[in-house]
């Protein structure tokens, strides 16, 4: 129970935390940095370990298990830490992104840098804290701990319609918050486990059952919940625009690891403890994720001018694969959709970096007004088309797996929706494309000149080029070896309660 | 009467029960005395005296916790200690000390007297902690009396302002109407239960447990009935419960800022505490009547509360306009207690963060207050995170626990009276409270906002010079570092709360 890995575990969560509180308190600034970057770093070199040391077959069990009584006891709610196939990929997620987007803030420059600083430590330890809680209390708890923190960068920090987004962001997300935390106390109290945790949960109902039609309020309750903060559409409005407005750390962790919550939410508590309720709401999921997401939201995405808000609804458009994916309700479609939020985490979080370097440039998002930056800056160029070819899918990246996967699984479940997934394939394609011949090729516009003349334009410096790689390196590994974390993905998906149709499995 | 009767009676009372409240009856007297005794230069040690006083009867009532563990009734029926008499005995220590440190902010800066504001404190501070222990409704009428004069007192306190007086005024006229209202329902159970005697001993019809016997033996009965609901109608003037809560906006601004704070704090949880007791001592048979009177009330007040918060931009309106929301959720809990019976625990829980919270934000409105004590006009607050960074911290903790926002404290009391609702199936109630919170971050979060997000103040909205530069002096720092990590660190771990009132 308390080996030296579910130690490590704990101490990932906790060291993130422990460091705001200590710069919270009054650490001089020099010290604050230093204290920050130790703490971004630590987590990550933990996460690696502990994948190194997933066991081999024991990828459907949750592994580095410990518990602790905070309090609520007497509700079965306990801090239960633990990894399981499907939270490993998640947590390795949120500590490379974190360690990526962490970096890049120490040298970013923002105004009140301590507070900066210390509300991105909180975001990271709550990320971290998400996808390590066996408790589904908990995982609800530390999603919320690393919202509020975005909230406030984004009304801090952000720039155009600050408040406004700020404002937008935190009523959107808290009614989805809301939502799902209602869904998941109806589920503890209708499973009669009297306890949050989910391994007793899975045990209880797999018991006794959930009749149907409960079944089916509680996967309305979940899937709503989780699926307005994983901006699903039409509830996708304030994901553009609170990204376009978010400073960049915020925005890669948010977009890149916070909105998977509600995937993962999906995928590891919602389609195994209530399958006849996923298969009663799968076809509408499937309509608003296949034909709101993908098609609308990718024509919206072609029309946008301005790269960060592009990015922001390519990151809405990407989350409609997920929802066809876990609507597909098979192994593979729920493997593909971990395989793809891993995969969509990193490289959005790179977009999101690199668009902000970009802007550091040229001091403009607006793609009209580029041009030609491929000769000043080549590095950032190779960056940002390797970037964009990850987000398409192109294979040799991480995403590709996930997106190939998911194709295959939405085969089975319908045609067409496969002809809309693939139609989104090309979709990306052209604005992904087409933004980065916008930004790096061609000659230089008339107000870029000016801009380069009196600011003139180096390439990527190393404290952005050193975050940048690391998110580049690890698309690119999981896109070159995918075996290395998909064994275990595979191996929690094809546990008998945990998938509907097991008919097909996760790419062997 | 027999001589046995007599000895009977007088062996009953054991004075030792109501200790705390006669050490700070004695204290109260005290601080007059010395207001004569010392010379004037002196005088600005006896609120020392006042709080000195408090904290000694805390730590007492605080070791001595295990060792009362309630039982039969005392002094003739009058009072009977219970668990949550002590927990509640407690609260109203803790909350007043909390009173005692605003006022020590407040008070200097006018030219009021300042040793029967403590004075009073610690009479109504005693009056609430008899009023929990109550089992008899002239013993509740009398402290319940207490309290409300009191109050009546301390709202129009700073009597050159006009303010002050007006709000002093509203709550004279409708204090007095809700008393009213409580004495008649008093009066038609006793009239309804008249006088039983038991093993030769007289009860009376204002006993808590003959009223209970009688209304399990005739729970259909209206004149008890009618009584109780009235009674409820006077005890929800004191939680601003709908629809007795139009006081309180005014009366909240007028208020001085400490008077503010020990009318949200204190006088909202006596209400709660004597509810709670009256449900389970004297009304539980009328459950069936109870239930839709007081589901009805609480889904009432969390909206009321709710959208009449939403376009304030007065902070004092805005504390007491979301304080009936939440009200609105304990009431939620009071309902559910009826069939779960931890709900108590969780009532007690959330008051605990409630008041940890309010009495730093009140804190903070304390420092920035002006001489008038109206309150400020939230776009005064533009800037305050980068003027005074620890102030704009305390104020961005309080109100984020009080819009319930994880992990601060004020998630965990909603999430307990949330579940409790859930055991005792109030769907609909559970819906409206969803709707209040998510309403009610709308509002907060402009608080926040207006501290942090909004850059510079604008011109017509200036907050007043004294708040740039007023000092905070140590014990303003500790008080407020204290609260505001409590709520923190009770988001995180709830085992010194939960270990004791959830037992």
């Amino acid at each position: 129970m308390n080996s030296l890995e579910s130690q490590l575990l704990q101490l990932a969560v906790a060291i993130p935390l422990v460091a705001a509180l200590i710069i919270a308190v009054g650490l001089p600034k020099r010290y604050s940095t230093k204290l920050a970057a130790v703490a971004f770093t630590l987590p990550a070199l933990i996460a690696i370990w502990l994948w190194w040391k997933f066991p081999a077959g024991g990828g459907g069990q949750y592994q580095f298990l410990s518990s602790a009584d905070t309090g609520l006891g007497a509700f079965g709610i306990h801090l239960t830490l633990g990894l399981n196939g499907i939270a490993l990929p998640m947590f390795l997620l949120a500590a490379i992104a974190g360690l990526a987007a962490g970096l890049y803030a120490l040298r970013s420059g923002a105004e009140r840098l301590k507070l900066y600083l210390l509300l991105l430590l909180v975001m990271h330890g709550g990320l971290l804290g998400v996808f390590s809680s066996v408790d589904i209390f908990f995982f609800y708890f530390f999603h919320e701990l690393a919202l509020i923190p975005t909230f406030i960068m984004v009304g801090v920090w952000g720039g155009r319609d600050r408040n406004y987004a700020a404002m937008k962001m935190t009523i959107y997300l808290t009614v989805g918050a809301m939502l799902s935390l209602i869904g998941l106390i109806a589920l503890y109290v209708k499973s009669d486990a009297n306890s949050f945790d989910l391994i007793v949960l899975k045990q209880a109902i797999a018991a006794q059952g959930i009749s149907g039609a409960v079944q089916n309020h509680l996967f309305a309750l979940l899937m709503f919940g989780f699926s307005i903060l994983v901006s699903l559409w039409p509830f996708h409005t304030w994901a553009p625009l609170g990204y376009g407005a978010a400073p960049s750390s915020a925005a890669m962790l948010h977009a890149g690891v916070l909105k998977k919550f509600g995937l993962y939410g999906l995928v590891q508590i919602a389609l195994p403890l209530l399958p006849d309720g996923a298969a009663h709401w799968a076809w509408r999921l499937a309509l608003l994720g296949g034909i709101g997401n993908i098609l609308v939201i990718g024509f919206v995405t072609i029309a946008q001018r301005d790269l960060k808000q592009m990015i922001g609804y390519s990151s809405v458009m990407h989350m409609g694969y997920c929802f066809l994916g876990i609507a597909a309700l098979s192994t593979a479609g729920a493997g593909g959709v971990v395989m793809l939020m891993l995969a969509h985490g990193l490289s959005v979080a790179l977009l999101f970096l690199l668009a902000t370097s970009i802007h550091h440039r040229t001091h403009t998002f607006d793609l009209a007004e580029m041009g030609g930056l491929a000769q000043k800056t080549p590095v950032l160029a190779a960056f940002f088309v390797a970037a964009t070819f990850a987000s398409i899918g192109l294979p040799g990246f991480a995403n590709f797996w996930g997106e190939f996967t998911v194709f295959v699984a939405v085969w089975k479940m319908s045609h067409a929706m496969t002809v809309v997934a693939v139609a989104g394939a090309i979709i990306s394609a052209v604005y992904g494309l087409r933004s980065a011949a916008r930004v790096f090729f061609g000659s230089p516009t008339e107000p870029l000149q000016r801009v380069l003349a009196r600011h003139p334009a180096s390439d990527l410096d190393w404290t952005e080029r050193l975050p940048a790689l690391i998110l580049l390196a690890a698309l690119l590994f999981f896109g070159l070896y995918p075996r290395s974390i998909s064994r275990a993905i595979d191996e929690a998906l094809l546990r008998p309660t945990a998938v509907v149709d097991s008919t097909v499995s996760f790419h062997r | 009467m027999s001589t046995e009767l007599l000895k009977a009676i007088a062996d009953s009372n054991q004075w030792w029960a109501i200790g705390p409240e006669m050490i700070l009856g004695c204290a109260a007297l005290g601080l007059l005395v010395l207001e004569i005794l010392l010379p004037k230069d002196r005088h600005r040690f006896i609120p020392a005296f006042a709080v000195v006083s408090l904290f000694m009867v805390l730590v007492a009532v605080v070791i001595n916790f295990d060792n009362i563990r309630g039982g039969d009734a005392l002094f003739g029926g009058l009072i009977r200690l219970s668990m949550f008499g002590q927990v509640a005995r407690i609260f109203f220590l803790f909350s007043s000390l909390l009173v005692c440190f605003l006022a020590s902010v407040c008070l200097p800066r006018t030219r009021m007297p300042r040793i029967e504001f403590y004075h009073l404190i610690l009479v109504v501070t005693a009056a609430m902690m008899l009023l929990t222990q109550s089992n008899h409704f002239v013993m509740f009428f009398v402290a319940l009396e207490t309290v409300t004069i009191g109050f009546y007192i301390l709202v129009s306190y700073f009597r050159d302002s006009v303010l002050s007086l007006e709000a002093g005024l509203k709550f004279l006229v409708l204090g007095a109407l809700s008393s009213a209202i409580l004495l008649f329902g008093i009066v038609l159970i006793y009239g309804a239960v008249g006088r039983v005697e038991i093993n030769g001993v007289v009860h009376t019809g204002f006993e808590y447990g003959t009223v209970l016997e009688f209304l399990r033996q005739h729970p259909d009965n209206f004149l008890a009935t009618a009584g109780a609901l009235l009674v409820i109608g006077g005890i929800a003037f004191k939680i601003g419960g709908f629809p007795f809560q139009i006081w309180i906006p005014d009366v909240y601004q007028g208020a001085p800022t400490p008077v503010t704070a020990f009318l949200a704090v204190s006088s909202k949880a006596a209400g709660f505490a004597v509810l709670l007791v009256l449900i389970e001592e004297a009304f539980a048979p009328l459950s069936a009547v109870l239930t839709p009177v007081l589901s009805l009330m609480a889904g009432a007040t969390i909206l009321f509360g709710n959208f009449s918060a939403l376009t304030q931009r007065n902070d004092k309106r805005l504390m007491g306009l979301s304080g009936v929301s939440h009200a609105g959720y304990l009431l939620l809990g009071v309902v559910a207690s009826l069939t779960v019976s931890w709900a108590v625990g969780a009532i007690w829980f959330y008051l605990f963060v409630y008041m940890l919270a309010t009495m730093a934000a009140f804190g903070v409105m304390a420092y920035l207050g002006m001489t008038e004590d109206a309150g400020l006009e939230l776009d005064q607050y533009h800037r305050l995170a980068k003027d005074r960074p620890f102030l704009g911290a305390v104020l961005a903790v309080s109100v984020g626990s009080l819009a319930g926002i994880p992990p601060l404290a004020g998630f965990m009391g909603k999430l307990l009276l949330f579940i409790a609702a859930f055991q005792a199936h109030l769907y609909w109630l559970l819906g409206l409270a969803i709707v209040g919170v998510i309403l009610s971050i709308f509002y907060y979060f402009g608080w926040i906002k207006a501290a942090y997000f909004e850059s510079a103040p604008t011109a017509g909205d200036r907050r007043p010079a004294s708040a740039a530069t007023v000092a905070v002096s140590w014990v303003g720092v500790a008080t407020l570092t204290i609260l505001t990590l409590a709520t923190v660190l009770l988001g995180f771990y709830q085992q010194p709360l939960t270990s004791w009132l959830l037992k």
